[in-house]
């Protein structure tokens, strides 16, 4: 079982690094934003399925932080930094 | 080489060049915008390598800073520049470009080198000190070594660490006032949102600062939650009163380092050395440090969100 | 027993690792932000909730399963008011929608 989670973990991780090509191209703000949320939830899956493999619990901890901050930096662009884009 | 072994090094040569690349892209990008998002990236993936490394403590912290605060604090710094219209990025200022690059590539090959020589030499499981952290474990009133050896065993390095922490703060005051901000209204969505999120957050520092004592966890990884919580709150707009701006905030800004000098001076007083807990009271004694210290850093992170000096009229 | 939990677990993941790599295809191939934000939030909502299915079959206490599960719902939480966010203000900066 260890095996197919490591693989899942490696493959989510692959698509990862795929998504990466929408922070550099996104053309608006938006776009780049959205990949980071992405990265946040797929980081969440590869920790979680990290945790499971070598049987180590505090690892959902790191999970549960990631899930609870994955909001704060869009919040922070939506309220703060796009707003100022615009007003160029 | 079994298949275990070798998923995880191609997961982790992977993470390696990815974040690399992710470096070099977010430190030569034009665009300040999209180099913050390449760094909220970098602080994500870098969150993970600590799990690959096996030191959840870190990867607690830097889950909480590196990807979500810090890139809160960037994305309004961010708003602030372009607001003054000041976010031009200086190029071309390197006169002769080719001597530049040789010696740059010079330089950049001789840390590597040195780095890579340094691992390569290192003994297979060497266990530092290890082996004395957890002969003494049981003194020092933790059971968690990571926490025994940042409250116990080097308990002045993380005094002088929150000391750091308040001078850039204090830093960041004397550069002036809290600048004036037009927000918008909230909306439903995140008058709906904040209210959950705060006291889930504010929650979970609680249990971090519990569980630190035997595992995963501590002060600074729940202080940083409570700051995450207090930057929530400053996005939203909501304001707090006058009065808490100046002498509570002050108070609760400095209470941390404060009980940590104070049980150091008072141990001296009963005979020990400085910060010499005795065995019976460790315990009891690092979990108030560490309530205090997570009080006074989350509390801190937040008015480092302020961006000036609460209570100042800003001169424009 | 095991081994047909074992089993259960294996298509749940593999079917959330589905969704996930449907969530960056459509990042990748939708025309424009909100459709982007569609894709993404299935990758969020249903691969993630796959995941933690089979995980939970996998979990050796019922506090492990509460705290899979509270994640999930933190995610869920997080992804619909910032998709939510980003719409409604996209929409507001003039962003516009793609017409075929």
């Amino acid at each position: 079982m260890e095996i197919l989670y490591l693989s899942i973990a490696l493959f989510l991780f692959s698509t990862l690094v795929v998504g990466l090509w929408r922070i550099l191209h996104g053309p608006t703000s938006a776009d780049r934003m959205l990949a980071a949320q992405l990265f946040g939830t797929t980081a969440v899956a590869c920790v979680l399925l990290l945790a499971q493999a070598f049987e180590y619990p505090p690892l959902r901890d790191v999970a549960l932080i990631f899930a609870l901050l994955a909001a704060v930096s869009a919040i922070a662009f939506v309220r703060r930094a796009w707003a100022a884009e615009e007003k160029k | 080489m079994e298949a275990i072994t070798l998923l995880q090094l191609i997961f982790d040569t992977l993470l390696g060049f990815t974040l690399l690349w992710l470096a070099w892209q977010a430190l030569s990008s034009p665009d300040l915008f999209r180099a913050i998002v390449l760094f909220i990236a970098f602080g994500l993936l870098m969150a993970l390598t600590w799990v690959r490394l096996n030191a959840p403590d870190i990867a607690l912290a830097e889950a909480a800073i590196g990807a979500g605060l810090t890139g809160a604090l960037l994305l309004s710094a961010l708003a602030r520049l372009k607001a003054k219209n000041s976010a031009t990025i200086m190029t071309e200022q390197v006169k002769n470009k080719p001597l530049f690059w040789l010696l740059l590539t010079m330089l950049s090959l001789a840390v590597t080198s040195g780095l890579a020589f340094s691992v390569l030499t290192l003994q297979e499981n060497s266990p530092g000190l290890s082996i004395w952290v957890l002969e003494n474990i049981e003194t020092s009133g933790v059971s968690n070594p990571v926490t025994a050896v940042l409250l116990n065993y080097r308990g002045y390095d993380t005094l002088l660490e929150m000391s750091v922490l308040l001078v850039a703060l204090l830093g960041i005051w004397s550069l002036g006032g809290v600048p004036k901000r037009h927000d918008s209204f909230p909306g439903q969505i995140l008058n709906i949102l904040i209210p959950l999120l705060v006291p889930l957050l504010i929650m979970v520092a609680g249990y971090l600062l519990w569980a630190g004592a035997h595992a995963p966890g501590g002060a600074f990884q729940a202080g940083s939650l409570l700051g995450a919580a207090g930057i929530l709150f400053l996005l939203v707009g909501w304001q707090f009163g006058t009065q808490f701006m100046g002498l509570p905030l002050r108070i609760m800004i400095t209470f941390g380092l404060a009980l940590f000098i104070a049980v150091g001076v008072a141990l001296m007083l009963f005979g020990n050395q400085f910060l010499e807990y005795p065995s019976s009271l460790a315990g009891s004694l690092i979990f108030l440090i560490e309530a205090a210290a997570t009080l006074s850093i989350g509390i801190t992170l937040a008015a480092l969100f302020l961006g000036g000096r609460p209570g100042l009229r800003r001169h424009k | 027993m095991t081994l047909l939990i074992d089993i259960l677990t294996s298509l749940l993941l593999i079917a959330g690792a589905v969704f996930f790599l449907g969530g960056t295809i459509g990042l990748f191939r939708f025309p424009d932000v909100y459709t982007r934000l569609h894709a993404l939030t299935k990758a969020d909502n249903v691969g993630l909730g796959l995941m933690m299915a089979g995980l939970s079959l996998q979990a050796d206490s019922l506090a492990t399963v509460g705290k899979l599960l509270l994640i999930w719902l933190l995610v869920l939480l997080a992804s619909a008011s910032v998709a939510h966010l980003i719409a409604k203000t996209a929409r507001q900066r003039g962003i516009e929608p793609w017409k075929q």
